[in-house]
């Protein structure tokens, strides 16, 4: 059993090194396509990175675009973790976002000190009430749940148009948006700040909120009782059931809490970037956003905290492409492709039989 | 008294020097086999000895190593089931291979469907599929869907799957494992019927009992090595027991004389509907006191199961009373009654008494996990429970040592079980239910179960034995209760039980009308 | 009455007309899921559909064959989820929400290189799927102008119902359905029955993509008649849905789909009278979905070994 481990064994065996073949997989086949569709592989890649890493403000606003896809990854971590997949981040982001907006702007006068918190507080109900509906409609009368966070992201994506549109938090000009949200509810660092270590303009607390949830979601699952019965029912409920573990109960509180953290995610999307919620003709895609940042960070809440900034910061930087003519979309080839070699990772553990016995990797007839 | 049929001079399965590897793992080491036409052919071997992937190779679904087969005479080369079909092989395994949706004839005729140009012809199916049944005397219902049919019938399909595919020799895995005596019977003379017809069986098992009563030969296996060929009528038991195990076994267990105390557990009235609502325990009373063993015989679906798992909590009850110590239990969570004292051996350990995906030491402390010992009020004391699991890992011998963090489906079936054994020991429970505690172990485990389940009864403890084993039962319960569709029909001591007396009553003989 | 009558058409004929993407796309999940494997990627394969029937279409002028490559699309897509999830193992989830980021990925990034750094692509009306019955009914009566306005539509919508004829056949009557069926309740009976499981996996994975795409190439060539990067925004998901509503047979998928198509038709008609918010009548299929769930349907057998690899033994 003491057998030495060998380079290979570690290639073959450690998630981590999976995850960084993935990233480089990835950017290599974001090249063959930049490369077949004859645009300059340097100069693309050189303008993303160039708008990723050049100067602190456009690090700073990767991180600011990194921020809600932390949060929301981590709420889909969480449900995976707890054995439900939560396909319904993207509705949860919606009504917490659209909470934070309506408390932001109708408790106005509120000081910065109690706003905040009840924005956040708002949104996290909101976005927990979105993801237990669906598990109540599951334990009443069995319904699908993934069938139902389909139809909630969508019935969540209109009901913000609609109430968007009240004249109460309407805008008062043309634009199809609610009025900004109170000075009082944002989250933004003082512009002396700003201006001091030259960030973007929506630089934000928002990523220490980030970081805390990270850890908490950590602890959760890892060191309490509750993530003890969380992760039992997720991976066995007869068992659980056996144990003394009310599955019921325990679904409707990961989805709770799963729903809770998409809900925080849309809060700090708009008091930190957006300042209002604009009526738009399809989805955002956060929630998807989320999945793939946690699929990234393989569920784990500190990689799902690198993943987030990793995908904020593609986001961004792709944003920046057509500067040279190079399609933004080159930046979803780059992702997907991540995603579809983590999927496949086990080939990676494959390269072990493959320096064993080269006949054996070959024989599949 | 069956080799009457069997023709020495015509070998139809000869199997050579098969040598099986999985990665480092060698289950298959050298193994022989020869089967004759008209022969019934056992393969004797513990747990994990290496029978079902013999077999597995023989019908295509693995692909040997190294060594040769031959059928009829003939080295074939099995890729994959199809080719086994092809050369006249059929096998029934152990876990019944069946689509619980689909009907009798559709399952049956699955990858062999008779069309009318593109269309299924269902009608010609249905027919052939009567005809044969008919024809081998195994009567079945054709339209019935899987799921609304008995386990006997299960079986009798499995074996019309491959006869329809024309098979002549027949593997049979395990064929008896939830069976019941009067059935066994029956399948033994469906073989013997089979192998006048000049079909061979090849005939999986570790139950002596059945070797000898229906085997012509019987070739031993054990750790995936070839030991010995027999004929079945010149060696004992005994014999063919020590071949498999390599050591002397002792099949009794040593229990003292001992007077049962107080009742701890007492069911009166019960009544109880199973998954499909149909009322299945109808009106069942049972007690069980301090320091005895009572055994549940019974053949599978009489209740037994929807009797356990609504003692555990898992099950509401439509009817009935039931008290541990005193304390009403009936209806109440899964944690109350665990609380008030009852624990237990599931009868799944994979679907209940484990989280596969849980370490060993998570799985240590299922039901205790909130329990000061284990907990810090919310926050859970990973080190108290690593220190408790690594003292259990040791004092059950729970391998591979130092598994503490190993997820527990990582470990071996026998493993797995003494994980479960001794988290229910631990919890020092006074009543401590066990269901089919030893299906699928190996000779060793079975003892090392069977020495726990007698040591509690020892210390003072109520336990309730359920088992389809009736070996079991018999050799460890002080009193045997029989159920049969959804009651306790009779009673005897353990001492006075006799096999076939029991066997009548637990197929409602007797006792009913 | 005249009034009522002719807005009745109209809706028929949205429901028609908004039916067939999803309903294909349904089909062909059908297919996949049947068979054992959780197919979320379908929005992708629905992209991929979209941008080639539309592109194709827009070059060769033959509305056919740019439907057909639409399918083909889907089925190249599909293809890699099967590679994926059927001979390498992987999470069905996690593939198929990487197809959903690569496809439409692909299909905008080539439309942009094809067409200048724009992303809509116009189609031709030429090239669009034709209309049929024509001024096949005499529009002079009330029934006449019913029936125009019910069935004078693209040839996908009926082509689709045909479909669902055929693949209820191939489901409920044919060697392969029963086969594929099995494949996704109990792979390792079709093991022993020497049924290829994993190339009945792929084979239906694929269909699934095929239909996908096809259903793709309905929105861009019957529909919107260009390709936009947004023209498929949640039609696959949608998809996903009716066939769990449908309890994963093709005729329930079928229910499923109408009842959105004709709850997306009620939102044409009523969008445009300006009672009530646009924002909550398209809200209605989604909530109506949810409704006719808790009362009709409730809990469906899904089919048993759905979503779990099938790992051959050698």
């Amino acid at each position: 059993m003491n057998k030495k481990k060998t380079l290979i064994d570690v290639i073959a065996d450690s998630r981590l090194i999976h995850t960084i073949l993935s990233i480089i997989i990835g950017f290599l086949v974001g090249a063959i396509f930049l490369a077949v569709m004859k645009i300059p592989v340097g100069e693309a890649y050189g303008m993303l990175f160039k708008s990723i890493f050049s100067n602190t403000k456009n690090l700073s606003y990767c991180i600011v675009y990194g921020t809600p896809y932390i949060v929301v990854g981590l709420s889909v971590a969480f449900s995976f973790r707890t054995g439900v997949f939560n396909i319904g981040a993207e509705g949860q982001f919606v009504m917490g976002s659209l909470a934070a907006c309506l408390v932001g702007i109708l408790c106005g006068s509120l000081p910065k000190i109690l706003l905040i918190p009840l924005c956040f507080l708002a949104a996290a109900v909101a976005g927990a009430i979105w993801g237990v509906i669906v598990g109540f409609l599951k334990n009443k009368w069995g319904i699908n749940e993934v069938l139902s966070m389909i139809m909630f992201n969508w019935i969540a994506f209109y009901l913000s148009n609609f109430i968007a549109d009240f004249p109460a938090i309407h805008n008062e000009g043309t634009a199809e948006a609610t009025r900004t949200v109170s000075d009082n509810a944002r989250t933004l660092l003082p512009a002396g700040l700003i201006e001091k270590f030259n960030l973007c303009p929506t630089a934000n607390w928002g990523i220490l909120v980030a970081v805390i949830l990270t850890v908490v979601v950590y602890f959760i699952i890892e060191k309490t009782t509750l993530g003890y019965e969380l992760k039992a029912v997720g991976f066995n409920k007869s068992a659980a059931d056996y144990g003394g573990i009310s599955v019921n109960r325990s679904i409707l509180t990961a989805l709770a809490i799963s729903g809770a953290l998409a809900g925080l995610g849309g809060a700090l999307q708009l008091l930190g970037m957006g300042g209002r919620i604009s009526i738009f003709t399809s989805q955002e895609g956060f929630g998807f956003a989320g999945i793939v940042v946690a699929l990234i960070g393989v569920s784990q809440p500190f990689g799902v905290l690198l993943a987030g900034l990793f995908y904020g910061a593609l986001t961004y930087g792709g944003g920046k492409l057509n500067l040279v003519k190079a399609p933004t979309q080159v930046v979803d080839i780059i992702v997907g492709t991540v995603v579809f070699f983590i999927a496949i990772s086990s080939i990676f553990g494959a390269i072990r039989y493959l320096k064993k016995s080269p006949q054996k990797g070959g024989s599949k007839s | 008294m069956a080799e009457q049929h069997v023709d020495l001079n015509t070998k139809v399965i000869e199997m050579r020097n098969i040598v099986k590897k999985f990665g480092d793992f060698t289950a298959n080491d050298g193994i022989n086999l020869t089967v004759h036409k008209g022969e019934i052919h056992a393969i004797l071997g513990e747990n994990g000895a290496g029978k079902s992937t013999l077999m597995n190779q023989l019908y295509g679904l693995y692909r040997p190593t190294s060594g040769e087969i031959l059928v009829n005479g003939k080295q074939i080369e099995m890729n994959n089931p199809r080719d086994a079909i092809a050369a006249g092989i059929g096998m029934v395994h152990q876990h019944f291979m069946l689509v619980q949706p689909f009907t009798v004839t559709e399952n049956i005729v699955l990858g062999t469907e008779p069309v009318k140009g593109v269309k299924l012809d269902m009608a010609t199916a249905r027919e052939n599929v009567q005809e044969i049944s008919e024809r081998y005397g195994l009567s079945i219902d054709p339209d019935a869907k899987i799921e609304d049919i008995s386990v006997g019938m299960q079986q009798r399909v499995e074996i019309l799957k491959a006869l329809y595919r024309g098979a002549d020799i027949l593997i049979l895995d395990e064929p008896t494992a939830s069976l019941t005596p009067q059935e066994i019977v029956e399948l033994i003379g469906i073989m013997h019927n089979l192998t006048a017809d000049g079909k061979s069986i090849i005939l999986i098992t570790h139950k002596l009992k059945e070797i000898k009563e229906s085997a012509d030969y019987c070739t031993i296996i054990r750790l995936g090595k070839y030991i010995n060929t027999v004929k079945v009528a010149d060696v004992t038991q005994d014999e063919l027991a020590s071949m498999m195990v390599g050591r002397q076994v002792t099949f009794v267990v040593d229990k003292p004389e001992q007077k049962p105390g107080d009742v701890v557990l007492e069911v009166k009235d019960l009544h109880g509907v199973d998954y499909r609502k149909v009322e299945i325990l109808k009106g069942l009373n049972l007690t069980v006191r301090k320091g005895e063993i009572v055994g549940i015989a019974g053949i599978d679906g009489n209740g037994q199961t929807e009797l356990v798992e609504i003692i555990t909590g898992l099950r509401k009850a439509s009817g009935g009373s039931i008290t541990v110590n005193g304390v009403d239990i009936y209806n109440k969570p899964p944690r109350f009654g665990f609380v008030h004292g009852v624990s237990s051996i599931p009868a799944d350990r994979q679907k209940h008494g484990l989280v596969l995906d849980f370490s060993v030491e998570e799985n240590m402390v299922l039901q205790n996990y909130k329990d000061p010992r284990f907990a810090n009020g919310p926050l859970i004391n990973r080190g108290a429970i690593r220190e408790f699991a690594s003292r259990a890992i040791e004092k059950y011998d729970i391998r591979p040592a130092h598994c503490e963090e190993r997820p527990a489906g990582t470990l071996s079936g026998g493993n797995q079980q003494k994980v479960i054994i001794a988290r229910e020991v631990e919890n020092d429970k006074d009543l401590l239910i066990a269901v089919n505690p030893t299906r699928g172990l190996d000779v060793g485990a079975i003892e090392f179960v069977h020495k726990y389940i007698v040591e509690q009864r020892n210390k003072g403890k109520a336990v309730l034995l359920v088992s389809f084993e009736l070996d079991e039962i018999m050799s460890l319960s002080d009193r045997i209760d029989v159920i049969y569709d959804g009651k306790i029909v009779s009673e005897v001591s353990g001492k006075d039980a006799e096999e076939n007396e029991l066997g009548l009553m637990m197929a409602g003989g007797g006792t009913h009308e | 009455m005249t009034a009522i009558i002719n807005e009745l058409g109209v809706i028929l004929y949205a429901t028609l007309l908004y039916t067939p993407p999803l309903l294909f796309a349904a089909l062909g999940s059908c297919f996949s899921e049947v068979s054992g494997v959780v197919n979320i990627g379908m929005e992708g394969m629905m992209t991929a559909g979209a941008f080639s029937g539309c592109v194709v279409a827009h070059f060769t002028g033959n509305p056919w064959i740019g439907f057909l490559c639409g399918g083909l699309a889907g089925a190249l897509f599909g293809m890699l989820h099967a590679l994926a999830t059927v001979r390498l193992g992987a999470d069905q989830t996690i593939s198929g929400t990487a197809i959903n980021f690569l496809a439409p990925g692909v299909a905008v990034m080539m439309a942009k290189s094809l067409f200048n750094s724009t992303d809509t692509i116009p189609l031709m009306p030429t090239a669009k799927i034709p209309l049929l019955f024509k001024g096949a009914f005499d529009t002079a009566t009330v029934f006449g102008t019913f029936m125009k306005n019910v069935f004078t539509n693209y040839a996908t919508t009926y082509l689709v119902f045909i479909a669902v004829i055929v693949v209820w056949f191939i489901f409920y009557k044919t060697r392969f359905g029963l086969r594929m069926r099995a494949c996704g309740e109990h792979p390792q009976a079709c093991e022993t029955l020497g049924i290829n499981v994993l190339r009945t996996r792929f084979l239906c994975v694929t269909i699934s993509g095929f239909m996908a795409g096809l259903g793709g190439a309905c929105v861009t060539m019957a529909i919107t008649n260009q390709f936009r990067p947004i023209s498929i925004v949640g039609q696959g998901f949608i998809a996903i849905a009716a066939v769990i509503f449908g309890k994963f047979r093709p005729q329930g998928a079928m229910l499923g789909c109408l009842l959105f198509g004709f709850c997306t038709g009620l939102k044409v008609v009523l969008g445009n009278s300006n009672i009530i918010s646009a924002q909550l009548i398209s809200m209605i299929p989604y909530v109506v979905t949810v409704i006719v769930l808790i009362l009709f349907v409730g809990k469906s057998h899904v089919p048993a070994a759905n979503g779990k690899p099938f790992v051959k033994s050698k």
